[in-house]
């Protein structure tokens, strides 16, 4: 760490929670945004920002995925606004033992928001699910402010190896690795 | 792979417990498409005319439509078919919300169900793992607590939960299938799901639904967004506001109901009030609305508003769209508030907010006229809104008086007799009708009204302004940007189209015209049922952002099987004929294609059978209103022509003639 400043994009996705309609838009086309090949499939599951949502009691949340976390909390937070009763860690964003929110349906492996950002389609001015929200509860702010240097963030196969390792111990991994590349070169 | 579809349907036998997956053949999705049009399919090969609607032997059939869980927009809607208890034909009806898309994601594109429970059972299908579960502790929930508890019981706050309530279960006419802030309300689907014992189906899934080229299907979707935007920002002209936009009519929104409480009759159908709409009731009526309106809400992926949280003080919260805003307020004669109470109760017993209030207005009007009396119903209120509570009671319990009335007002007023069939007024096969008494024929609605397969107007109409607009000039603004018609032609007969004068109704659009534009809105409105787009983006309001130019596009690249506007019009077609040669089979005649007696009050006997001749002739069906041969094979349905023939329906040489039914011979 060299301490020196350096500007930084911060991107916010704005969520007026008094806006939603509960249509979960934004879940379907976050989905088939991150398909594979692109928008090829449809799986709010998979989705990358997930409405809380119980209607007969007003709660309408749309939260999108943040970091992965090896363990849960120490203790789960509920939060009640204006008389309302939120469910257990309704805003919280982290992909979490304690919940299925935020991870691949079949492998269990950690899904984090990544703005859309994507380098062969630059004419993504804005998030898709913000593009689709038509109601504006979601809406994307950027400014620029200065920080401190910072290490390089972990790329997504190494998220997705370490949430394996925590699940099955490195050392499986491991074997596991060397079993299959035996096996294809055998 | 298959796209758009799963490929899979599921099939439940309640009589024996049975639960199996089975693939579908593709060649049907080419065919019918889905939604509608397979359901139709399986009912015609798997339900013969003599199957009754509460035989064991009737399928009820919960279908996702074609498009739902793609990225369409508004592509949501689960399609319900199954006999009509209330009509003895085809029933459809259908319902928005999260159901449909949430079926596709756990694999399936149907549920079929045939057999009889026992036992009150619902179903819990959960991806691959499909449950009948014991519903006896559910007997006598009202719809929504039941889903409520549904949930809470399989700790699973994501399922979908389709469900009836007390209505269903006593197989009253006119029960609902409930949902989220949707239900299929419409010819007693409800009361078929209850007979079979079913409570509920609640279902949760995480699995990718498909589609064949993304790219191209990504962008026809941003373009109607796009549309959605721009029709949002320019209301239509010239209309009431309660049509001026997209969706199904704002009522949640739109606080003006001059339309609705003038144009449409109070009471049992009868009382039009043209002064009722003034600033005192708007102020009142305003005020009632924004005190119980908590959020307005969406169905899946739709960015239209058309439903509406409803908290009114000491009920629970229930959820509303539409013109249920108003039916029970005027059926009963009173204010708005009495409305949102009855409608909470109502929603949550599981009944029709068209059929209810009006069979009930219907007991109203014969205990005035004395045909009923304090004998029938012992400890009637003599207070207006009690009446309506106290009635609503004994109708889904099926007790006294309700036992009779829970069947509808057509089959009720057969059992009172003493002169009450003149007062079940309001019905066309059998199926009680919007308020609506009108003066003057209008020639397009006239051909909807007798000949809609689903016998409800909102089901057919759309696309065709409902009256001319006063100026030419306001006229040539509409058809301007009007880029939705399948011909230019169309806009022209809208152009020349009068309010009064020799281009006027009932004789102007002519007949020709009146054929193509009751064809086109029919048609829009079979594209809907099938592919599960809402019709409220589609085919009901003026100037949808869906309409035949992008419909083929939207299907094939959703599912890969390359259709075109010719194309899709044919499968459409089909559709359509199947569903009319299902109820054909079933005993359905041109006799039976009418409007109610008084539904406009000036009538033209001889232009009123020519245009139905002609109609007829338009569709390639005969003048009983029978598909000839020639069009059940042009349209690969000669499994339909053989049946017909076999039966006697059709006649060997000209298959375009008409063969007395042995029934119809003894009425004679």
């Amino acid at each position: 760490m060299s301490g020196e400043k350096k500007k930084k994009m911060i991107k916010t996705i704005k969520i007026d929670v008094d806006n939603c309609n509960g249509c979960r838009a934004c879940e379907a086309i976050c989905s088939a945004f991150h398909a594979t090949p692109k928008y090829s499939s449809n799986n709010p599951a998979r989705s990358r920002i997930r409405v809380v949502r119980d209607p007969l009691k007003d709660v309408f949340v749309p939260v999108f995925a943040g970091e992965y976390t090896a363990a849960e909390c120490m203790a789960r937070d509920k939060y009640v606004i204006d008389g309302r009763q939120y469910d257990e860690c309704a805003f919280c964003r982290a992909s979490c033992p304690s919940r299925d929110l935020f991870k691949e349906p079949d492998s269990g492996l950690p899904l984090k928001c990544d703005l859309c950002e994507d380098l062969e389609d630059p004419s993504l001015e804005e998030p898709l699910c913000v593009q689709w929200c038509l109601s504006d509860a979601l809406t994307y702010e950027e400014r620029e402010e200065e920080v401190e240097e910072e290490e390089e963030p972990l790329d997504e196969l190494e998220i997705g190896l370490e949430s394996l390792a925590d699940r099955y111990g490195l050392e499986k991994i491991m074997d596991t690795l060397a079993r299959m590349s035996e096996s294809k070169k055998g | 792979m298959r796209y758009a579809e799963t490929g899979y349907n599921l099939e439940i036998d309640l009589s024996r417990g049975s639960i199996e997956r089975v693939e579908t053949d593709p060649r049907e999705t080419e065919l019918y498409l889905g939604g509608l049009g397979t359901n139709a399919k399986i009912l015609w090969d798997r339900v013969p005319p003599e199957v009754e609607p509460f035989s064991p032997d009737n399928l009820l059939i919960f279908s996702t439509g074609l498009l739902c869980g793609t990225p369409a927009p508004g592509a949501n809607r689960t399609i319900v078919s199954t006999i009509s208890p209330q009509t003895l034909l085809m029933a459809y009806s259908m319902m928005g919300g999260f159901w449909a898309p949430e079926l596709k994601f756990a694999g399936y594109d149907k549920v079929i169900i045939r057999g009889k429970s026992p036992n009150l059972v619902y179903l819990w299908i959960n991806n691959d793992k499909v449950e009948i579960r014991d519903a006896s502790h559910l007997q006598g929930k009202g719809a929504i607590e039941a889903a409520e508890l549904i949930k809470q019981e399989i700790n699973e706050p994501k399922a979908h939960v389709a469900s009836i309530g007390l209505a269903g279960e006593n197989r009253v006419a006119f029960a609902s299938i409930e949902q989220g802030r949707s239900s299929a309300s419409r010819l007693g689907v409800g009361a078929v799901m209850g007979d079979k014992g079913l409570k509920a189906i609640a279902v949760r899934g995480t699995k990718d639904v498909n589609v064949a080229r993304p790219d191209e299907l990504l962008e026809l979707c941003n373009e109607v967004l796009e549309y959605i935007k721009v029709r949002a920002e320019n209301p239509i002209q010239g209309v009431p506001p309660i049509l001026a936009g997209l969706g199904s009519p704002q009522e949640m929104a739109v606080h003006d109901e001059k339309w609705h409480t003038e144009n449409f009759a109070w009471g049992n159908a009868r009382h039009r009030r043209k002064d009722f709409w003034n600033e005192e009731v708007e102020k009142a009526w305003t005020e009632t609305l924004e005190n119980v309106r908590e959020r307005f809400i969406s169905c899946y992926n739709c960015p239209m508003k058309c439903g509406a949280t409803i908290s009114v003080p000491e009920l629970s919260v229930y959820m509303m769209k539409c013109y249920s805003k108003l039916t029970y307020t005027m059926a009963s004669m009173t204010d708005l508030d009495f409305g949102f109470k009855i409608a909470q109760l109502a929603t949550e017993h599981g009944v029709d907010a068209f059929s209810a209030p009006q069979t009930m207005a219907f007991a109203v009007e014969l205990y005035e006229a004395g045909i009923l009396t304090d004998e029938d119903m012992p400890g009637f209120p003599s207070d207006a809104e009690e009446r309506f509570f106290w009635l609503l009671d004994r109708i889904v319990r099926r007790e006294g008086i309700g036992d009779i009335l829970a069947d509808g007002t057509y089959w009720a007023a057969e059992r009172i007799g003493k002169g009450a069939e003149e007062y079940a007024h309001n019905n066309i096969k059998k199926h009680e009708q919007l308020p609506l008494k009108l003066g003057m024929l209008n020639p397009v609605y006239f051909l909807m009204y007798c000949t809609g397969e689903k016998a409800n107007i909102t089901q057919i109409e759309g696309q065709f302004p409902q009256a001319p607009f006063p100026s030419r000039e306001e006229r040539e603004e509409f058809v301007k940007d009007w880029i939705q018609v399948p011909d230019e032609k169309l806009k022209q007969y809208f152009v020349d189209w009068e309010l009064r004068g020799d281009n006027s109704i009932p004789y102007y659009p002519p007949i020709q015209a009146s054929c193509e534009i009751v064809d086109w809105m029919e048609k829009m409105h079979y594209i809907d049922d099938a592919t599960g787009i809402c019709a409220g983006l589609s085919s009901f309001p003026l100037k949808p952002p869906y309409h035949i130019h992008n419909l083929p596009r939207v299907i094939s690249s959703a599912t890969g099987i390359d259709i075109d506007e010719a194309e899709l019009w044919e499968i459409t077609k089909r559709n359509r004929t199947l569903v009319r040669a299902i109820n054909v089979r079933r005993g359905m005649r041109r006799q039976d294609e009418k409007p109610p007696e008084d539904h406009w009050r000036k009538r033209f006997p001889e232009l009123e059978a020519k245009l139905l001749d002609e109609y007829y002739k338009f569709k390639g069906w005969n003048n009983q209103g029978i598909p000839t041969k020639e069009i059940l094979d042009e349209l690969d349905l000669d499994y339909v022509s053989e049946d017909f023939l076999q039966r006697g329906i059709l006649t060997d040489h000209e298959g375009s003639h008409y063969k007395e039914t042995s029934s119809e011979k003894k009425q004679k």
